[in-house]
Formats: structure tokens, C-alpha cells, sequence
């Protein structure tokens, strides 16, 4: 197990893992998006208050939690990245960014198109849950800009990395804003145990889709990932074997050059 | 169907959500794939360029 992490760890066998798992990944997201979407929109019934307006919770909550796992696992990487100055966890950080980001724009828009005929507004400033959440798309904007800024590539990931971990702050205020302030915003469904407001036939699509959409970001953020690794090993024999394997990028260079 | 299509009266938000949704988790296929591409492509370059110089 030990080794096996270890050998995860370096940019070669992550770059090869990554490059065979990213497709089973996709193929699961797929087949659960689709079950739990039809289940969602066809087999569940309408509820009593929303009637049909209430099946955007199924893509409306599963963005909003990607929204916040995908920053938790960006923060994860940065925090790993600036304590051990491992490269591989800087560059998954790296990667999280854009899809979190577009996430979060999901969760504002699909949020803003129930809240319309459910609260009568498409947005109301003094919210806590929507600003919160609207902080945590200036968050990933953030980071994105700041580690354009950056030419160097270490200093970048510094940089970024502490902006990462301190802006991880607004993960729990976002979680709670709709118990500690009063809101527009219903509470939550899922996350009482105990007793879930929510009834089965209704719930099983959200897992389901709860399921495809983090299957959906662990397949792309391993995409993403591969990328931010090639480019930072770019100097190493192991990107130099590997890139003169590939008939796409042979095309590109001229025959000759091939043969040392 | 029309009934299905029209969602209790709520299709305008129903089908927006859900087309929006579809249009974002594409958008996330193809950005990131061209991305990688690109990497290798850039790297690829970069390789060559440098086993010119020697």
C-alpha cells in the first residue's frame, strides 16, 4: 500500500495511473448522470409544495456540493504542496481550479433559475448561502488570475497555494449560512442523518447524480492534472519517451528528428 | 409528452437547468482534454526545439 502511494506520487506513474483511470472514471459518471437523471425528471413525483420546479434540485445540489469539494480537495493539494513541496499535489490543486469554478457558476445560475419561481427573485444581495457562494467563484477566479500573474511556476504554486488555504474559511460558513443567518435559502436536505427531509423515491436520483458528478470531476481533474504535469516536467527523460510515442504529436514534428 | 415537456408549468426553469448543466459538464470534457493536448503539443515543441540547438 505503502509503495503503491509512493509510486503514485511520482509525476511518471501518476501521468500513466491517471491516463488509464480517467476514462473508467468518465464511463461510470456517464452511466450514473444518465440513471439518475432519468430517475429524476420521469420516476420521482412531484413535490407537494414545488410541484415539477423542484427537480432542479437535481442538478442544483450536486453542482453546489461539487462547488465545495472541489475547493476542499484543491486547499488538500495546495496545503500538501506548501508543508512537503510536493510538485504532483501543487499541480492537482492546480487543476481543481477551472472546474470548481465552473461549478460554482452552475450552482449560482441553476440556484438563481429555481429561485425565480420559488422565491420570486433571481437573486437577493443580503443572502448569506448566495454570497458566500458567489465569494467562492471569486475565490477560484482568484486563484486562477493570481497563478496567470506568475510566470514562474514555483512561486506561482507558493502564491496561489496560501490563497488556497486561507480562502478554505468559507467552506463551513458557506455549509452553515443557512442555519446561522436567516435565509431565502431552503435548509438542508441531505446533510441531517438522522432524519433526511426528503423522501426515498426523491432521494435516490440526488445520490445517484450527487455519485456521477464527483465520478464526473475525478475524471476530469485527472485530465487537467496530466496536463499541469507534463508541463512541469517538461525537462525530464520520462515526458521526452513519452511524447515521442504519440502519433498525434509525431505529425507535428518533422520525420528525422524522431530517429535520435 | 407535452405534459412532460411542460413540468407543471415550471419546463422554462426545468429544461434551462438541466440544458445548462449539460452544456457546463461538456464544456469541462473539452476544455480539459484540449489542455492536455496542448501540453503535449507545447512540450513536444519545446523538446524539439532544444535538440536543435545541440
Amino acid at each position: 500500500m505503502w509503495t503503491w502511494f509512493h509510486k503514485l506520487g511520482s509525476p511518471p506513474h501518476f501521468y500513466r495511473i491517471a491516463g488509464k483511470l480517467a476514462p473508467w472514471l468518465g464511463g461510470l459518471a456517464a452511466i450514473a448522470l444518465v440513471v439518475g437523471t432519468f430517475k429524476g425528471l420521469v420516476l420521482a413525483p412531484a413535490d407537494y409544495q414545488q410541484g415539477d420546479g423542484f427537480r432542479i434540485i437535481y442538478v442544483h445540489v450536486p453542482s453546489a456540493y461539487l462547488s465545495l469539494m472541489a475547493y476542499v480537495v484543491m486547499a488538500t493539494g495546495a496545503a500538501i504542496g506548501l508543508i512537503w513541496r510536493m510538485k504532483l499535489a501543487h499541480a492537482v490543486a492546480a487543476a481543481c481550479a477551472p472546474i470548481g469554478a465552473s461549478f460554482t457558476f452552475l450552482a449560482l445560475a441553476t440556484g438563481s433559475i429555481w429561485g425565480r419561481p420559488m422565491w420570486g427573485t433571481w437573486w437577493e444581495w443580503g443572502d448569506a448561502r448566495l454570497t458566500s457562494e458567489l465569494i467562492l467563484l471569486f475565490l477560484y477566479l482568484g486563484y486562477m488570475a493570481l497563478r496567470a500573474s506568475i510566470d514562474d511556476t514555483n512561486k506561482a504554486d507558493r502564491a496561489s497555494g496560501v490563497l488556497a488555504v486561507v480562502g478554505v474559511i468559507n467552506v463551513p460558513i458557506i455549509h452553515y449560512s443557512v442555519e446561522w443567518w436567516s435565509s431565502l435559502h431552503q435548509g438542508a436536505t441531505l446533510a441531517k442523518f438522522d432524519q433526511p427531509s426528503i423522501t426515498g423515491d426523491m432521494l435516490t436520483p440526488l445520490l445517484i447524480n450527487i455519485i456521477g458528478f464527483t465520478l464526473f470531476f475525478g475524471a476530469v481533474l485527472l485530465i487537467r492534472a496530466r496536463g499541469e504535469v507534463l508541463e512541469r516536467e517538461r525537462h525530464s527523460r520520462w515526458v521526452k519517451r513519452e511524447l515521442l510515442g504519440d502519433s498525434a504529436v509525431r505529425e507535428n514534428i518533422p520525420a528525422g528528428e524522431l530517429q535520435q | 409528452m407535452s405534459e412532460f415537456l411542460a413540468m407543471g408549468g415550471y419546463g422554462g426553469y426545468v429544461w434551462s437547468s438541466f440544458v445548462l448543466t449539460a452544456i457546463i459538464l461538456v464544456f469541462n470534457v473539452t476544455w480539459a482534454r484540449r489542455r492536455h493536448a496542448a501540453a503535449r503539443l507545447n512540450v513536444a515543441r519545446r523538446i524539439q526545439a532544444m535538440e536543435d540547438d545541440v
